[in-house]
C-alpha cells in the first residue's frame, strides 16, 4: 500500500520528461533522423535550472506565480489517476470534478501571466488558450458522465477501473467513441500537433509556446517540467480507457503501466510525424468533432 | 437543552431587533442637519445590526425552529405576521454581511455631502431593511409592501447619478421591469388566496401541488420571481441596472436583490407537500440557459461593470440549476440528490453575494481611480493598487469556481446532484441532468476565459491611458470590506464543513429532508476539499520556496517585453479586452449577434489613412427582441393614450365608476 504510493509519487515526478523524448525521437525516426537521446528533456531541465533568469519590467508578483500555481495545481491533480491497477494516494467522491478544476486553475494562472508581460503576442498566446479550453472542458465532463453511468462510481479511480476492467465486453462501441474524444482532447491539452506545434518557437500561430515567450531560466523549465506532467496525467487517463483489460497489480502492474505510456508517447509521436499542424481557425471545428463523439457515447450510456 | 432552548427564543427576538435596527438606520440619513454625520450614523447602525443579526441569525438557523410574531396592524386583511424559520434566517446572512460592507465602503467611495447623498445613505439602510422583512413576512400584503419597498428604495439608489441621460434610462427600464414581475406577484397572491381563504402565507408542505391553480402558482412565481432574480429570458433590465448604479450599490443589488427573486421562487415551493418532477426540470432548463447565454454575453462587454451583471445571470443560473436538481430529487423520492441540489443552490447563493459584491466593490475603486468604465481604457492597476488587485483576483479565481475558493465548493455540490440523478434514474431527468453537466463545464470555461481577461486587462500590463496623477490605493474603509469578503472566500473554499449545518437546517422544511442519517458530510466530500485546498497552498509554498531561493543564487536581469524584434512597442499595442474575446465572441456569434464598424483598406496606397474601428454585443433579448415587439404593440394600441389625458377630475371619475361597478357587481 506504502510502497505502491511511493512509486505512484516518483513515476509522477520522474517519468513525465521521458514522454517527451520519446515523442521527440520517434518523429526523428520518422522523419529519418537519428535524434537526440531520449534523457534529453531532462539535460534540458537541468540546464534550465541552472541558468539566470530575465524579467520583463511590466511585469509583477503575478508573472512569477504563474508557473508555480499550475505546476502545483497539475502535481495535485497527478495525485488522483490511478496509475495502472493501483489506487492512487488520493481518492474520494467528486474527486473528477477536482480533477478538471484543477486544470482550470493551471490555465486562469498561466494565462494570466502571459498578460502580465503587456505583449500583444503572448495576449494572442492566452486568449486562443482560455478558447480552446472552453472547447475541451465540456469533452472531458462528458466522457467522465458517461463512465460515471456505467460504472456507478463518483470517483476517478472507480470510473477508470471500471472501464478498462468490465466495460469493454459489453461496452466497446461507447468506449471507443471516449477513447477517440480523449485522445483529441490530450492532443489539445498538451498544444501538440495538430493543434499547435511545440518545436517552433516564434510563430505567431502558436499556443502554448507564444503565451511563455517571456518566461526563462528557471521558471521556464518549471513551465516546461508541469506541461510535461500534464501529458503524463491525461495520458494516463487516455490509457485507462483505451485498455481493454485491467493493468494487473504489483510489480509486473507497474512496468506494464510504463510500457502503456510509452507506447502513447510513440502514438503521439506517429500522429505528429503523419500530420500537418491544422489552420487556427479549424481548431474549433476539431474539438466540436470530439464533443460529439463524447455525446454520442454519453447516449449509447443513457439511452 | 432548556437553556439552549431558550437562548434560542432570545436569538430569535435579537434577530428581529437588529432588523429594527437596520430600519431605523434610514432615519439619520435624512434627518440630521450634517450629511455627513447622518452618514457616519447610517454606517454604524448598520454594522452594529451586522455584527448581531448575523450570529443571532446562525444560532436561530442551527437551532432549526420557527418563530411568528403577530403585528398590530389597523388594516382589514387580518394579521400581519413576522415569522423566522430557518429559510429565512439563511437568507438574512447576506442581506446582513452585504450592507455592512457596502455601507463602510461607501464612507470612502461615495462620502454624503448633502443634496441626493443624504437619500443614498438612507436609502442603502432601507434598502436591507425591507429585504430583511421581505423574508420575515409571514402574509401576503406585508410581503408586498415590503417588496415594493425594496424595489423603490433600489431605484432611488440606482439613479444617484441622475444627471445623466443613460442613469435615467437604466432606472426607468428597472421601474417597468420590477413593476411588471409584481403585477404577476400580486396574481400568485391573489391565487394563494383563493386556495386558503387567507392572507397568512400556508404553513410549508400544506397545499397539494396536483391541479391547475398549483401549476399556474409556479409559473407566475417563475416569471415574477424570475424578472427579479434576472433569469435569462426576464432579465433585460439587469445589465444596464448594475452598470449605471453607483459600485456599493450595484454590490448590494447583485449580491443580494437578485437572491430575493431565488428566495421567493424557494419559498413559493416549500408551500407545497410535493413539487411534481417537470418543476425541477423547469428550473434546471432555466437555469441552464441563464448560465450559459449570461457568461456569453458577459464576454462580449467593454464595460466593467456591465460584464459583471451578465456574470450574475450566469450565477443566478448556476443557483437555479441547483435548486431545480435539488427538487427533482424531492419529486424523484431521493434525499441524496435533493440535498445535493438544494444545499449546493443555497451555497452557491451565499457565495455569489460574497464574491460579486467583492468584484463589484474592486471594480468601484479601479474606476474612481479611472475614471472609466471602459475596459479598453485601462490597464497596469495592480502596481497603483496592489491590495485591491490581489482581493479583485481572489473574487475572480472564486467566481470561476476555481479550488481552493469558495465557489468551487458550492459547483461541486451542483455537479454532484447532477452526476447522481444521471446515475440513479432514467428518461429526461437524466437526459437533462446529462446535458447539463457538460454544459456546466463550458460556463466554468467562458467564465475562467472571461475573468482572465478582465483582470489581465485592468490590472496587468501597461496603463492604456495615462491615469490621474493622483491615483493610489483606496484608503482603509474602501479596503476593510474588500478583503473581509476575499478572506471569506477562502475560509469557506478551504473549511466548507463549517456550512454543512447552516445548509441541512435550511433545507429542513421538507419531511425527506428532515432525516436524521441525511447529512451533507456524507453525500459530499467537504472534509477532502479541506484536505485537498490545504495540500495545493501546501504544494504552492513548498514550489515557492524552492523556486526563491533558486532565484536568490542565480543571476536576476529585467529588460523590457519581448517583442520578437519590434524595438519601440507602446502600451496600445497591448492585446486589448475586445481581440481577447473575439474569438469566442465570434464562435458564439449566432447567439451574441455582435456588429461593429471595420474600415475598409484601399488596396492601391502605400500607407493608408486612420480609420476606426468599433465592435459591440447587444442586449440581445432587449434590442432585437423585446424592443421592436413593444413598438409594434404601440402602434396598435396608442388610441388607448386618450384616456390618459392629465385631468385630475377626470382620473377622479374613472376611479368613481371603477368602484359603482365593483360595487354594483358585489351587490348583485
Amino acid at each position: 500500500m506504502v510502497v505502491n504510493i511511493v512509486i505512484h509519487i516518483l513515476l509522477a515526478l520522474m517519468m513525465p520528461p521521458l514522454l517527451i523524448g520519446v515523442i521527440n525521437r520517434t518523429k526523428a525516426l520518422m522523419a529519418g533522423r537519428r535524434g537526440a537521446p531520449l534523457l534529453q528533456p531532462y539535460f534540458e531541465l537541468a540546464r534550465l535550472w541552472r541558468k539566470g533568469s530575465v524579467f520583463s519590467r511590466t511585469t509583477s508578483w503575478l508573472f512569477r506565480a504563474g508557473p508555480l500555481v499550475a505546476l502545483a495545481a497539475t502535481l495535485l491533480a497527478a495525485s488522483l489517476v490511478p496509475f495502472g491497477g493501483h489506487n492512487p494516494p488520493v481518492a474520494f467522491v467528486g474527486d473528477l470534478v477536482l480533477f478538471a478544476y484543477l486544470f482550470a486553475l493551471a490555465r486562469f494562472f498561466t494565462t494570466l501571466a502571459a498578460l502580465d508581460t503587456g505583449s500583444s503576442f503572448e495576449g494572442m498566446g492566452a486568449a486562443r488558450e482560455v478558447t480552446f479550453g472552453c472547447l475541451t472542458e465540456p469533452v472531458l465532463f462528458l466522457v467522465l458522465v458517461a463512465l460515471a453511468r456505467e460504472s456507478g462510481s463518483l470517483s476517478l479511480n472507480g470510473l477508470l477501473s471500471h472501464a478498462s476492467g468490465e466495460m469493454w465486453p459489453y461496452g466497446a462501441a461507447a468506449l471507443l467513441l471516449m477513447v477517440g474524444a480523449l485522445f483529441i482532447l490530450l492532443l489539445a491539452e498538451n498544444c501538440r500537433i495538430p493543434f499547435d506545434d511545440p518545436t517552433t518557437h516564434l510563430e505567431l500561430t502558436m499556443i502554448h509556446e507564444v503565451m511563455v515567450l517571456d518566461h526563462s531560466g528557471p521558471a521556464f523549465g518549471l513551465i516546461l517540467y508541469g506541461a510535461a506532467l500534464k501529458l503524463f496525467v491525461l495520458g494516463a487517463l487516455v490509457l485507462h480507457v483505451a485498455l481493454p483489460f485491467g493493468i494487473g497489480e504489483g510489480l509486473l502492474g507497474w512496468l506494464a503501466f510504463c510500457v502503456g505510456m510509452l507506447l502513447l508517447s510513440v502514438a503521439v509521436g506517429l500522429v505528429e510525424s503523419v500530420m500537418a499542424r491544422l489552420r487556427l481557425l479549424q481548431v474549433p471545428r476539431l474539438l466540436v468533432a470530439a464533443a460529439a463523439l463524447a455525446a454520442f457515447a454519453l447516449l449509447l450510456t443513457v439511452r | 437543552m432548556a437553556g439552549f432552548e431558550s437562548a434560542c427564543f432570545a436569538s430569535s427576538n435579537i434577530v428581529i431587533a437588529s432588523v429594527v435596527v437596520l430600519l431605523l438606520a434610514s432615519l439619520p440619513g435624512v434627518m440630521l442637519p450634517s450629511a455627513r454625520v447622518g452618514q457616519a450614523c447610517t454606517t454604524l447602525l448598520v454594522v452594529i445590526a451586522a455584527l448581531v443579526g448575523i450570529p443571532s441569525s446562525v444560532v436561530t438557523l442551527l437551532a432549526r425552529d420557527t418563530t411568528a410574531w403577530d403585528l398590530f396592524w389597523p388594516l382589514p386583511y387580518g394579521p400581519a405576521q413576522l415569522v423566522l424559520d430557518p429559510l429565512a434566517a439563511l437568507f438574512l446572512l447576506p442581506i446582513f454581511l452585504i450592507s455592512c460592507c457596502g455601507s463602510l465602503y461607501a464612507l470612502r467611495y461615495r462620502p454624503a455631502r448633502g443634496g441626493y447623498d443624504r437619500v443614498m445613505s438612507s436609502m442603502y439602510a432601507l434598502l436591507p431593511g425591507s429585504m430583511s422583512l421581505i423574508v420575515l413576512a409571514g402574509d401576503s400584503l406585508l410581503f408586498l409592501i415590503a417588496w415594493e419597498a425594496m424595489a423603490l428604495s433600489c431605484y432611488l439608489l440606482l439613479i444617484a447619478d441622475h444627471h445623466q441621460q443613460e442613469v435615467r434610462d437604466a432606472g426607468s427600464l428597472y421601474l417597468i421591469a420590477t413593476h411588471t414581475g409584481t403585477l404577476a406577484l400580486i396574481a400568485l397572491f391573489a391565487l394563494l388566496y383563493q386556495l386558503t381563504g387567507s392572507l397568512v402565507l400556508p404553513a410549508s408542505g400544506s397545499l397539494s401541488a396536483v391541479g391547475p391553480a398549483s401549476t399556474i402558482i409556479f409559473l407566475l412565481a417563475l416569471v415574477g420571481f424570475g424578472a427579479k432574480a434576472g433569469l435569462m429570458p426576464l432579465h433585460v433590465w439587469l445589465p444596464s441596472a448594475h452598470a449605471n448604479a453607483p459600485s456599493h450599490a450595484s454590490a448590494i443589488m447583485s449580491g443580494v436583490i437578485l437572491k430575493m427573486g431565488i428566495y421567493g421562487i424557494v419559498r413559493t415551493v416549500t408551500l407545497f407537500d410535493s413539487p411534481p418532477l417537470w418543476w425541477g426540470l423547469t428550473l434546471l432548463g432555466l437555469g441552464t440557459v441563464s448560465a450559459v447565454a449570461g457568461v456569453a454575453f458577459a464576454l462580449g462587454q467593454h464595460d466593467l461593470k456591465r460584464l459583471l451583471a451578465y456574470h450574475s445571470i450566469e450565477n443566478i443560473g448556476i443557483i437555479c440549476m441547483g435548486i431545480g436538481v435539488g427538487l427533482c430529487g424531492l419529486s424523484l423520492g431521493r434525499p441524496g440528490i435533493a440535498l445535493l441540489g438544494l444545499a449546493g443552490g443555497l451555497l452557491h447563493l451565499l457565495n455569489h453575494a460574497i464574491f460579486k459584491a467583492l468584484l463589484f466593490l474592486g471594480a468601484g475603486a479601479v474606476i474612481h481611480a479611472t475614471g472609466s468604465r471602459q475596459l479598453e481604457r485601462m490597464g497596469g492597476m495592480l502596481r497603483v493598487m496592489p491590495r485591491t488587485a490581489l482581493f479583485f483576483l481572489v473574487g475572480a479565481a472564486a467566481i470561476c469556481g476555481l479550488p481552493p475558493f469558495n465557489g468551487f465548493v458550492s459547483e461541486l455540490l451542483v455537479y454532484l446532484g447532477l452526476f447522481r440523478q444521471v446515475m440513479s434514474e432514467s428518461g429526461s431527468g437524466a437526459v437533462l441532468a446529462a446535458l447539463a453537466i457538460p454544459a456546466l463545464a463550458l460556463v466554468g470555461g467562458l467564465a475562467v476565459a472571461c475573468f482572465v481577461k478582465v483582470f489581465g486587462v485592468v490590472f496587468l500590463g501597461t496603463a492604456r491611458q495615462p491615469l490621474a496623477a493622483d491615483a493610489h490605493e483606496p484608503g482603509w474603509p474602501m479596503l476593510l470590506p474588500m478583503g473581509l469578503l476575499a478572506l471569506l472566500c477562502l475560509l469557506i473554499g478551504l473549511a466548507p464543513l463549517a456550512l454543512a449545518p447552516l445548509l441541512e437546517a435550511a433545507v429542513s422544511w421538507h419531511p425527506l429532508l428532515q432525516q436524521e442519517s441525511l447529512s451533507l458530510t456524507t453525500t459530499a466530500p467537504l472534509g477532502w476539499l479541506t484536505l485537498m485546498g490545504l495540500a495545493l497552498l501546501g504544494l504552492l509554498l513548498l514550489l515557492t520556496a524552492f523556486y526563491l531561493s533558486r532565484l536568490r543564487s542565480s543571476s536576476c536581469t529585467t529588460d523590457a517585453t519581448w517583442g520578437c524584434g519590434y524595438p519601440a512597442p507602446t502600451p496600445r499595442m497591448q492585446y486589448s479586452a475586445s481581440s481577447f474575446a473575439d474569438g469566442l465572441v465570434g464562435l458564439l456569434a449566432p447567439l451574441l449577434r455582435p456588429y461593429g464598424h471595420r474600415p475598409v483598406l484601399p488596396q492601391q496606397e502605400l500607407a493608408p489613412a486612420s480609420s476606426r474601428f468599433s465592435s459591440h454585443v447587444p442586449e440581445v433579448v432587449l434590442d432585437l427582441w423585446l424592443l421592436p415587439l413593444l413598438r409594434r404593440l404601440e402602434q396598435y394600441s396608442s388610441f388607448l393614450r386618450q384616456l390618459q389625458h392629465g385631468q385630475l377630475h377626470l382620473y377622479l371619475l374613472y376611479i368613481f365608476a371603477t368602484l359603482f361597478i365593483l360595487m354594483v357587481w358585489a351587490l348583485w
